[in-house]
């Protein structure tokens, strides 16, 4: 049924759909309306879970680890300083193969404090072994969850999905909230591989030693290229079952006669979609390239779609300190080391702890980028608030 | 497409004004997109709210710089935030106020409307929380959103008597609106 609803309150309805036995969160600053909803959910008899709230995203993320390892479909939700807590255990939870699912309402880190959005803290473990899909409306991030537990599921990876803090969480717009046979018709029980069983003791995720250790590594980056098949082919199912496109790998928007192309993801988009079409207007072809899996990386997808362009540029919501872009790297490296030589890839850092990103700033960018190669830059960054003795 | 940028204080639910526009705006069978401005919140400091409603699937994101109306739900804040900032020359701003659009002395080419929602919110909801009375009066002034589908959207967001509340204090706004129309018209 289609609502006019808070992305939250969507996210938590998806969930919900989707019956995991076991939902466990930190219900405390930095955390979202999500599992305050879940929880109302499970409290009001609607969703038969076992949901425990607990001391910190730390126990969260154990907790789920635990519950997924003895069998359960397990979930939780966090952002900001609430995901970096969680971690240690992320990279074990990867590390162990276990199908959990997350929702990291993206927003800055610390310090200083920032409650606003952007993409630093998903970044920051973007190696951890999760997959990474970025929503770019509610609607989509809604969507984003019955897809999610059907790839962990199918991979046995972890499955993190991205939505913009505030600008997607907070925004009330229509969502279609399918029913409950259509999700279970689409998302099958859960089959576990290995389960802790008191009666059949077995260990997981215990001791390698070197004769060992790398093999899991190789395992799980194998495993990671893999699940690219698997993203796009469920995302197929979704549109199929459901009628909509929704998630996979990329999409794109007025690329193929653009002569300039756009690289972003997550809600930006939108914006991004609007200047591009005011830019036709003024008679200029500007493409979007929009990735919608971060991790697994579609490198030769974005290397297919961009090969012929002449003029490309990555907006994105997050920076290696000390390195540049992250996304901007990402898309460098999809080219063949012969042809990155001459081509304008240009980088642009934008709407760091919720700076504004408007079409203007957008078209600014565009405007710049005609001009020249513009190896990084700071989108609407205030140099009067900068001095030179902090640098 | 309409973009609509109300400013209130931390408590007078300017946030949730936002929401029930944006309900009421998809009742009508329209697109709509409501979010705060992100403040850190707390009691009365300055906060923003946004909605935007068109005819067809909203994309932008983008916080609204230039708004079709404005609606001010402390007049004090006028002293304070530029809160004219980018409103449209053919656009109208809706005050809580109990002075008159020309006491005002609001330095725009923009439509002025006041009327005084926290004593009449004092009068029938008991508590100085605008907001309902503002929409009453906005659904009237504007036309962009049925009076109908906003006493819809109060009550599914709020069952029960403090709905019924704010509805009636929504529809008084809105009496208050249409007698101040039909006196232009017969003058």
């Amino acid at each position: 049924m289609l609502k006019q609803i808070e992305g939250s309150q969507a996210v938590a309805d998806a969930v919900a759909l989707c019956r995991p036995n076991v939902i466990s969160a930190y219900p405390i600053t930095p955390q979202t309306h999500i599992v305050e909803d879940l929880a109302t959910i499970v409290a009001e008899g609607k969703l038969d879970s076992e949901f425990i709230n607990v001391e910190s995203e730390f126990a969260a993320a154990s907790l789920v680890l635990g519950a997924s390892a003895a069998g359960a479909r397990a979930y939780t939700a966090t952002t900001s300083q609430g995901l970096l807590l969680m971690t240690e255990v992320l990279y074990c939870i990867a590390g162990m193969r276990l199908p959990i699912v997350l929702t990291c309402a993206n927003r800055a880190i610390s310090a200083p404090l920032s409650i606003w959005n952007d993409h630093q803290d998903s970044m920051s473990i973007r190696d951890s072994g999760w997959i990474q899909i970025h929503a770019e409306d509610n609607q989509e991030a809604s969507d984003l969850h019955f897809q999610a537990f059907k790839i962990a599921e199918k991979t046995f990876l972890p499955v993190m999905v991205c939505m913009d803090g505030f600008i997607l969480t907070h925004a009330f717009e229509p969502v279609d909230i399918p029913d409950q046979n259509k999700v279970d018709d689409f998302l099958p029980t859960f089959r576990p591989r290995h389960t802790v069983d008191p009666m059949y003791p077995r260990g997981l995720g215990l001791f390698a030693d070197p004769r060992f250790y790398m093999e899991t590594r190789y395992i799980v980056h194998r495993a990671m290229e893999k699940s690219e098949a698997t993203i796009k082919e469920v995302s197929e199912e979704f549109n199929n079952a459901f009628g909509r496109q929704s998630g996979g790998l990329i999409k794109t928007y007025k690329l193929d006669k653009a002569d300039l192309v756009i690289v972003a993801m997550g809600s930006v988009v939108g914006t991004i979609k609007d200047t591009i079409d005011r830019l036709e207007e003024k008679g200029k072809s500007v493409g979007l390239l929009q990735i919608c899996s971060f991790r697994p990386f579609p490198r030769k997808l974005v290397y297919q779609f961009l090969k012929n362009k002449a003029n490309i540029v990555v907006l994105e919501k997050a920076i290696s300190l000390g390195r540049g872009g992250i996304l901007g790297s990402d898309v460098r490296w999809s080219f063949p080391r012969t042809e990155q030589i001459d081509r304008k890839i240009s980088n642009f850092v934008a709407g760091l702890g919720g700076r504004d990103i408007r079409m203007d700033d957008i078209e600014a960018m565009v405007e710049r980028v005609e001009k020249e190669h513009v190896e990084l830059d700071f989108l609407g960054l205030n140099r009067d608030l900068i001095s030179e003795r902090d640098l | 497409m309409i973009e609509i940028r109300i400013h209130g204080r931390g408590g007078q639910g300017n946030v949730r004004a936002a929401e029930l526009l944006a309900i009421a705006a998809f009742k009508d069978g329209k697109f709509a997109q409501a979010f705060p401005a992100f403040g850190a919140e707390r009691m009365g400091a300055p906060v923003q709210a946004f909605v935007r409603i068109d005819d067809k699937k909203i994309r932008l994101r983008e916080q609204i710089g230039k708004p079709d109306y404005l609606i001010i739900q402390d007049e004090m804040l006028m002293e304070t935030v530029p809160v004219l900032d980018g409103l449209k020359s053919d656009g109208a701003i809706l005050v809580n106020s109990n002075r008159t659009p020309e006491e005002l002395q609001l330095n725009t080419k923009a439509r002025v409307d006041t009327i005084p929602a926290t004593e009449i919110a004092l009068e029938i909801i008991g508590r100085p929380i605008p907001n309902a009375i503002m929409i009453g009066a906005f659904c009237a002034i504007s036309g962009l959103v049925s009076l109908e589908a906003a006493q819809a959207a109060i009550m599914e967001i709020f069952p029960g008597r403090i709905g019924e509340n704010n509805v009636a204090a929504l529809e008084r706004a809105n009496e208050i609106i249409q007698k101040r129309k039909n006196h232009v018209e017969t003058d």
